[in-house]
Order: C-alpha cells, then structure tokens, then sequence
C-alpha cells in the first residue's frame, strides 16, 4: 500500500501539492515513484519560466520508462530541486521529502480542483483493485 | 494472458514486478530493482526465467541443408553439441528473427527464438516443408515445442562455480557448445554457454515439471556467490551495453542484416539463402542505413523512435533504436540507426530530440561494455 501524507493536496497524476503562502511546493507521490520504477534522470523546468495548468513541466525517467509531470496550478517557476540533477534516486528514497519544483501561482481557484489525502487515497485504491 | 510454469514460484516474492510483455506475464524486477540485479550480473550472477522463449525442432534426412537455407548464417561448419547466432530473412532481405541453432546431431537441430515470434517463425521455418520443395525434404519433422520446454539463464562471473555445485562439468563446456543431456536434480536438460547479457553464462533447457525444483536449487547454490533472481529490466539493459540486438528494435522486417551491422552474421559464400539475392544487391548498390552508438553529453535518456539530427540541421538523419542510462558505466547510451554518408565519424556531435528538446550526443565505439577476459 501506497505511503499518502495527510497535510498534502494531490492530482489524478499522481502529484503531491503542498501550498506555503502563494507558493506551492510540488513533487511525485509514492505511487508514482513506486510505479515508475528506479528514477535515473529528472529534467526540471527553468526557474524563472511560466507555465499554465496542465502544461508539461517537467519529465521523469526511470530504468522503466519515461513520465511527464504536468503543471496542477498556473503561475512561475520560482524554485527548482537541484539535488536532483545529480541524485535523481532520492525520489524513490523518499517522493514527500525531495519536491521537484515551486510555483508561484496565480490562479487560487484552481486550487479547488486538487485532491484531500482522502480523495486520492480512494482515487488510488480505485486504480489497485 | 500467458504465464510461465515458474510463475507461482515467484508470483508472490517480495518485491517482484510483474508486467505485461508481449502477452506474457513476466518479472520486470525482483526485489533487488533493476539496477542491483544488473550489478549483480557483471559482478557475480543473475538467474533469470526466460521460458516465453520460443524453440523449434527440425529433425530428419535434410534437416542440415533444411535449416541451412533459412539462415543467414551457414550451419555446415557446425559440429554436434555446437550452437549457432544468426538470422532468418524474408526474400527481400528484411529479418524474421533473430535465433541460436544448436546441432544436435547432423539430422536433428533445435532452434530458439524469440517469444512475440513464435508463430510467425514457426510458420516461417515450416512453410517450405514437403510439397513446396519436392520429396527431398518429405520425411522432415518440424515440430513448434515452445510449450514442453523452460529456459532458464545463469549469467555472470560466477555462474560456472555456480552451476557446477549442481552439475559438476559446467565448467567444461566451451563458449556457444552445450550439452544436450546433462543431468540437474534428477532431471535431464540441455545447457549451452550461451546467454544475452554480455557475460559468461549459462542457457538450461528443461521440462515444466522440473524447472521449480532447478531454480530454486539454482538460488541455493548461488546463495553465497550474491546470485539473484533478475527480471526483463536488467535483461534490457545488460544485453544494451553489450550491444545484443533486441526484435523490434535493432532488427525488424523492415531492416536488413547489413543495416544492423549484423553482416558477420551472413555468410555470402553459399549458394544460396533466404534473402541473399536482395542482400548482395544491396551491398553492391549501397546500405543506406547503418547502427551506432551514441553517449549523451547532455542528461537525457535517448529512447526508441527519438529522432536524431546532425547539429543545427532540421531534417533527421535517424532514430533512436533502444537506449538506458547504462547502469555499468553511469551513462546515458543509445543505439541509433541513421543514413549512412553523413561523414559522422567517432567522437563527433549529433543531437537527439528528447521531450522537443535537442540535446547533444557524441558517437562512439560500440560495445559500450566488454567483459573482463578473465582466463
């Protein structure tokens, strides 16, 4: 069974959200890393770039296979996870400590459109089954 | 879905990853993960199920020039109890598979394929037989006996000491000879020094009923020598650094032996073989393609399909084949088949589109990994 914190937001894709005034921390949840497999390469956004929802931000890839991480809320890149250039295995150590990328956001109604840890628990189960 | 009769043996391990691989349900990793159980093949020893593998017999009067005429390779050098890498082609060059013949005798040999050409290959092999070339080969047998047979594979340095604990003249048998009926655990099995990760290793052909009983006597004995139970992932990437091509990726029906660099594997010299008509004019009139090997300058892992670009040029010159971030050398590597005339030549850049990015490349020497000679 999939670690989910209780503190944290997260999407259908599998991301962790975790809002610190009008910034928002974002990274991969268990699941995904679990599913993905062993991560050798993260390629991070620019800081400084902007990027609506939805948008393709940044790309994951695994002795498996290659994931791209799409962008939950609008706004500018304002920090990105450097360790992870050179060990991209700490998301599979630990997904909830080693966050990707901060965002700046803009639009505060989509964070609305963000999951409890109880919804994207089900929303997992859901996929388990 | 299909599984192998070594499935319930580790179904429910610790760890293990099962996904979907051509039909099959199969181990992608145990629970060391893919990395580990790559290390522990170029380090010590991996023990795999490979028993999707398919295998072919072809057995009576003719069966040598039978066989002969389907491969590219020629099988008439070959003596009992030696095996055989070669390819099959289509008339027009393009290649049916890839596969390892081993004489068994002069008038019986036993082919083995790959899983997703199963069908097609035995089809293939079989389609010529009686009727179509007349009474020569009237009394051949070609049987499809994928299903009677389990393969498992002992790959690295120390599978000799490994599989000598259950069979004591292992370490007799030469690179590409085998046994044909060695005695495991009470069970008779053929072994070959054979295998797919670029290591010294070991191929054990066996029944259904005795492959549970053989691998975990395997696991056993290689307990102490660091030997696992490796899946389809650390397959991919040992066989990648060895440069082993993979169907459906390096080779295919529509690339020729010669644009796979494969051409040591074609023997021109006899009169005459599936696809040699269509492979000499190709030499003689120019191999348009050919494979490589790249290594990224910039992070990225280079996977099949990516295009491949001459620095600053629009139109691609190729694609990727296959490609990881080599575990061994900590590299991302690649094999890429682009036009030939390009005028790359090693140690030049070229560039890779990865999530429509370009990113640099620099061609190199393949293998990117060759084993230790240790004897």
């Amino acid at each position: 069974m999939s670690n989910v914190i209780a503190e944290l937001k997260y999407t259908k894709k599998h991301e962790w959200i975790k809002i610190d005034g009008d910034k928002a921390y974002i990274g991969i949840t268990d699941f995904a890393q679990d599913e993905l497999g062993e991560i050798v390469y993260v390629e991070l956004p620019e800081v400084g770039d902007t990027f609506e929802a939805d948008d393709e931000i940044a790309s994951l890839e695994s002795v498996k296979a290659a994931a791209a991480m799409y962008n939950p809320l609008s706004g500018k890149v304002v920090e990105v996870n450097e360790l992870l250039e050179d060990s991209p295995e700490s998301v599979n150590e630990d997904s909830y400590k080693n966050y990707i990328y901060a965002i700046e956001f803009s639009n505060s109604v989509e964070l609305d459109e963000l999951l409890d840890a109880a919804a994207y628990t089900a929303f997992i189960e859901s996929l388990e089954e | 879905m299909k599984k192998t009769p070594l499935h319930d043996v580790y179904r429910n391990a610790e760890g293990v990853k099962i996904i979907d691989f051509g039909g099959w349900e199969l181990p992608v990793n145990f629970s060391a993960g893919i990395l580990n159980e790559h290390h522990a093949v170029r380090n010590s020893a991996g023990l795999f199920d490979v028993s999707h593998m398919g295998e072919v017999i072809v057995e009576g009067p003719g069966s040598g020039e039978y066989v002969d005429r389907l491969m590219t390779n020629s099988i008439s050098n070959l003596g009992d109890g030696e095996v055989l890498y070669t390819l099959m082609c289509y008339p027009d060059g393009g290649i049916v598979d890839d596969l390892i013949v081993y004489r068994i005798s002069s008038e019986k040999y036993f082919l083995v394929i790959n899983a997703a050409n199963i069908e097609k290959d035995y089809s293939w092999i079989a389609s010529e037989n009686p009727g179509a070339n007349g009474e020569k080969f009237n009394n051949l047998i070609i049987e499809n006996v994928s299903a009677q047979y389990c393969q498992l594979a002992v790959q690295g340095p120390a599978a000799d000491a490994i599989l000598s604990v259950l069979y004591p003249q292992a370490g007799e048998i030469g690179f590409f000879k085998f046994v044909p009926d060695a005695e495991i655990c009470g069970y008779q099995v053929l072994i070959s020094r054979t295998g797919y990760t670029g290591e010294d290793g070991f191929e054990i052909y066996c029944s259904n009923e005795s492959a549970p009983l053989i691998w975990n006597s395997l696991l056993v004995a290689g307990k102490e020598s660091g030997l696992i139970p490796c899946g389809l992932g650390a397959r991919d990437s040992l066989r990648l650094e060895a440069k082993l091509p993979l169907y459906g990726h390096e080779i295919s029906s529509s690339i020729t032996p010669l644009e796979a660099n494969l051409s040591y594997f074609v023997d021109f010299s006899r009169s005459d073989f599936y696809g040699k008509t269509a492979l000499l004019k190709q030499k003689a009139e120019g191999v348009p393609r050919t494979l490589r090997g790249i290594k990224m300058i910039d992070k990225g892992v280079p996977r099949h399909g990516y295009s491949v670009y001459i620095s600053g040029k629009d139109k691609p010159v190729g694609y990727v084949t296959s490609g990881t971030k080599s575990p061994t050398t900590g590299h991302f590597i690649g094999l890429v088949m682009i036009e030939r005339g390009t005028g790359l030549k090693i140690g030049d850049t070229l560039e890779i589109e990865i999530h429509n990015k370009r990113k640099r490349a620099e061609l190199v020497r393949t293998p990117f990994y060759k084993k230790n000679r240790r004897q």
